[in-house]
């Protein structure tokens, strides 16, 4: 009999293939075969090698991981609309799969000799099922959107696709390597770059990369007559050289270039200096598979010389970033090109405003990002929360420097939010007198968050210790990292609390995974995707990698990769945080273009399913991330 | 608790007290339980009368929709009209049965079945007088009520804060869509799905386990 629960059933598969393709009257007639199955958490559908049940299964509620149970990995997890065991039923195998629930899950049982004659019937629906069996996926009609939040289906158009592969396509350097000592004296190393043609020689120490010389050193140093040709390769090369990682793609290397206006990069093991070099990348490298905007972008923004001209090529990276998300270059990547940009713009400000300055500055000084800004996960226009180092002085000459540095501050700002960057309502710049400090001014007022840590403290903590170098000197900011962990560790109590304030957003879903939407106030119904489902990654990211005294990584992703590698054991969670940090950034910074706001609060109404599923799919690692948290740092015993 | 049938019973009767014969299954996943929900005129047993009847059976945490069923009573005292009120399913037009009749669909459902409802003592008073009025005994079956389980999975604090245990409550509290509340069916769906979510919460170890727990008298005594 037909009747309210058979039409409901009918209500809900008409929008899940293969069921989307039935006829309307004929899916109402198809459902009153269909079973609905309670299943509690951690039920067990069907097991390996089962004989094959007389229905496959679609999820109506909750969610169902398949698992290979030999290898103890699960394959997929099937959510709400989604079908599975129905491929064993149509091969007449045995399951090669097992279906247990994630959670508590209702689905619906399709016996499969009432659905086979619409199979057989339909082409759509025959299609979708030799598709979905050749290409081994269980909806083969989501294949196109791999890996992407938003379900608009944009064409990759095969004539712009050549010029943004650049982007994604990691650089061809040069393998083999011809290195020298320091020893060395020039007249050997211009020999040897004769004979092999090259433009450049790696000088190394120890097995270390130590500097590099290239064609234009010789022709400076050497042929003027600076230095005799028996010199040695310590007094003429540069030195330290620039040195990345081989994954490098060719739109970084040739921003990198740009920036230290260098003709050569040095490609090792880990990125840094004290691995050994693996590859040497010269400009004609890149020149030959040449990129696009984002290189162009770096130079034009090098040459304005007022903030004003620097406002449209800003404008121009929105743009960039709106087609990077289109086109569905991994976040980190697009997130680590945009930020550069931005860091770009930055510097170029702080590098106009030092210009008006009367005079150069007192001491040495460093300009930091800080939030999200300083975990290079800012990527749309955004409020400036900025920060200023300075060097020590003596006690007499402080209210000065700090002046001097004040003054310049607020050029920096003014230049800042010129170029989009919206003043901080809580003013947390650097033109605020706290937001302006020598190194042992930090220091203090570091010392005192981490030793006595109310929630303000807390909060502080929070938005400084992501702070990020922008501009200016390396060691100063380095001295206060030290500083900083060194503290940490002495007062282990800093980090429960840090880890208590980082519980105090409740994994975002209920019962059935149900979204919880705010409750009150300007965004009531609204889901808050920073509060509830960003922040309680980048807090848990941020005291882990506290605990492990890890400096100098601030990229919430970044610090779960690191976070996998120093804990072999908990590289699924891990690398699962990574995962959902970036797709919820891509989220966010895709939902803020569309609205032309920050992207923070969503309207429910407007997701698609496979939306609503994605960002549901990160929930359950929010909740297992602050289950760890909660057990590591003993968060309970400061309530 | 075996009786026989009254000799002038009509067939389906028999046929229902007959299922009783072979007791009860021991274990809860061998137990068939029906739930069912009533919509009538009013809250009076004697006066007010049943105007829909929606029924679904749960076996081994199995819905079947096919032998669901929602019936329309025809009742002399109220026009047609008064039942269209109470939602019929748009896209077809609604069965309407006499009392007997309807009563005759439930009970070949039913037979040796656990009745399970929302505030049952409220719709098996009003099948009883429903029978009654037909020249039948009451309903034999064992019942348990959802109001009254639901209670006993909250905790104490639970208790003092949720007040009361309505089945708009219920639905709201297992993200159950209210799309289909006052249909008879669509609330009998609405309740066993609360109660397959109960008894995984009760975990009871034996039918007669579970239908221990159904005790009003502690339920009252818990407000």
């Amino acid at each position: 009999m037909r009747n309210t629960i058979s039409f409901r059933i009918a209500d809900f598969l008409q929008h899940y293939p293969p069921f989307s393709n039935f006829p309307q009257n004929e899916l109402a007639e198809f459902s009153q075969e269909i079973a609905i199955v309670y299943k509690e958490k951690d039920a067990v559908v069907f097991d390996m090698d089962d004989v094959p049940h007389s229905h496959f299964y679609v999820v109506h509620k909750g969610a169902v991981a398949l698992w290979n149970t030999h290898d103890d990995l699960v394959l997929d997890i099937c959510d709400e609309g989604d079908i599975f065991g129905l491929r064993p039923l149509m091969a007449n195998e045995t399951y090669k799969l097992m279906a247990k629930t994630e959670e508590e899950s209702i689905l619906y049982a399709v016996p499969i000799e009432k659905f086979r004659p619409f199979a057989t019937k339909n082409q759509r629906i025959s299609d979708f099922l030799v598709e979905s069996f050749a290409s081994n996926t269980r909806n083969p009609y989501s294949k196109n959107h791999k890996g992407q939040l938003l379900g608009d289906a944009i064409g990759f158009h095969p004539d712009t696709a050549g010029a943004r592969l650049l982007d994604l396509q990691a650089v061809q350097y040069s393998k083999e390597i011809v290195a020298s000592t320091t020893t060395t004296t020039i007249k050997t190393i211009a020999e040897r770059m004769s004979e092999k043609g090259i433009g450049a020689m790696l000088i190394e120490k120890e097995g270390l990369p130590q500097g590099i010389i290239t064609d234009k050193d010789i022709r400076n140093k050497i042929a003027t007559g600076k230095f005799p040709i028996s010199t040695t390769a310590q007094s003429i090369m540069s030195s330290p050289v620039i040195t990345y990682p081989a994954k490098l793609t060719v739109t970084q290397a040739q921003m990198a270039m740009m920036k230290s206006n260098i003709s050569h990069l040095v490609l090792t093991e880990d990125g840094t200096l004290n691995t050994k070099a693996i590859g040497i990348l010269s400009k004609h490298d890149i020149m030959l598979s040449l990129g696009n905007n984002p290189a162009v972008m770096v130079k034009a923004v090098k040459r304005a010389r007022t903030f004003e001209e620097i406002k449209p090529i800003r404008n121009g990276v929105q743009n960039l970033l709106r087609g990077y998300l289109r086109q569905n270059i991994p976040m980190a990547l697009t997130a680590k090109i945009i930020s550069e940009l931005n860091d770009t713009c930055t510097q170029q400000i702080i590098h106009l405003a030092l210009q008006k300055m009367p005079s150069p500055p007192p001491v040495k000084f460093a300009w930091l990002a800080m939030g999200s800004q300083g975990r290079s996960e800012q990527l749309l226009h955004t409020d400036q929360d900025n920060a200023l180092l300075f060097e020590d002085v003596a006690e007499a000459s402080f209210a000065e420097t700090q002046k001097y540095f004040l003054e310049l501050s607020r050029h920096i700002t003014v230049g800042l939010h010129t170029i989009g960057y919206a003043y901080c309502p809580a003013d947390m710049m650097a033109s605020n007198p706290k937001w302006c400090q020598s190194l042992s001014g930090y220091k203090k007022m570091t010392a005192k968050w981490i030793t006595s840590p109310g929630p303000d403290e807390v909060l502080l903590s929070s938005i400084f210790f992501d702070y990020n170098r922008s501009y200016g000197d390396k060691e100063l900011v380095a001295a206060l990292s030290t500083y900083i962990f060194n503290t940490v560790e002495k007062y282990p109590i800093f980090l429960s609390h840090l880890a208590k304030s980082a519980l105090m957003n409740p994994s975002p879903t209920g019962f059935f995974r149900q979204f919880l939407v705010e409750q009150d106030g300007e965004h009531k119904d609204f889901f808050d995707l920073k509060q509830r489902a960003l922040m309680p990654l980048i807090d848990a990211a941020r005291v882990l990698i506290l605990a492990h005294n890890v400096t100098g990584i601030s990229n919430t992703w970044e610090r779960f990769e690191k976070l996998a590698e120093l804990e072999p054991n908990n590289i699924e969670i891990f690398m699962a945080c990574s995962y959902a940090s970036k797709a919820l950034l891509r989220f966010r910074t895709k939902q803020g273009l569309q609205h032309n706001d920050t992207g923070r609060y969503i309207s429910l109404e407007q997701l698609n399913k496979e939306e609503k599923m994605k960002l549901k799919r990160t929930f359950k690692t929010i909740k297992e991330i602050q289950e760890l948290l909660n057990v590591r740092f003993m968060v309970s015993r400061i309530r | 608790m075996r009786s026989q049938p009254h000799n002038n019973s009509p067939d389906f009767w028999k046929a229902y007290v007959q299922s009783f014969a072979n007791g009860f299954p021991e274990k809860v996943e061998e137990t068939r339980f029906v739930v069912l929900d009533t919509e009538t005129t009013g809250f009076d047993f004697k006066r007010d009368r049943i105007l829909s009847i929606g029924a679904l059976r749960i076996k081994n945490a199995v819905i079947q929709p096919k032998d669901a069923f929602e019936v329309f009573v025809k009742q002399e005292i109220f026009a047609s009209q008064t039942v269209e009120i109470h939602g019929i399913i748009k896209q077809e037009k609604a069965q309407q049965l006499s009392e007997i009749e309807a009563l005759k669909v439930l009970l070949a459902l039913l037979e040796n079945a656990v009745l399970v409802a929302h505030h049952t003592a409220f719709d098996v008073g009003m099948l009883n007088h429903a029978l009654q009025r037909n020249g039948l005994p009451k309903l034999k079956n064992p019942s348990l009520d959802t109001a009254i389980l639901y209670n006993k999975i909250l905790t104490r604090n639970e208790r003092k804060t949720e007040g009361h245990y309505s089945l708009d409550a219920l639905a709201e509290k297992y993200h159950i869509p209210k799309t289909d509340r006052h249909t008879a069916l669509g609330d009998a769906y609405i309740t066993a799905i609360a109660f397959l979510h109960i008894l995984n919460r009760l975990r009871p170890a034996s039918l007669k386990q579970l239908l221990k727990k159904d005790r009003p008298w502690e339920f009252w005594k818990s407000f």
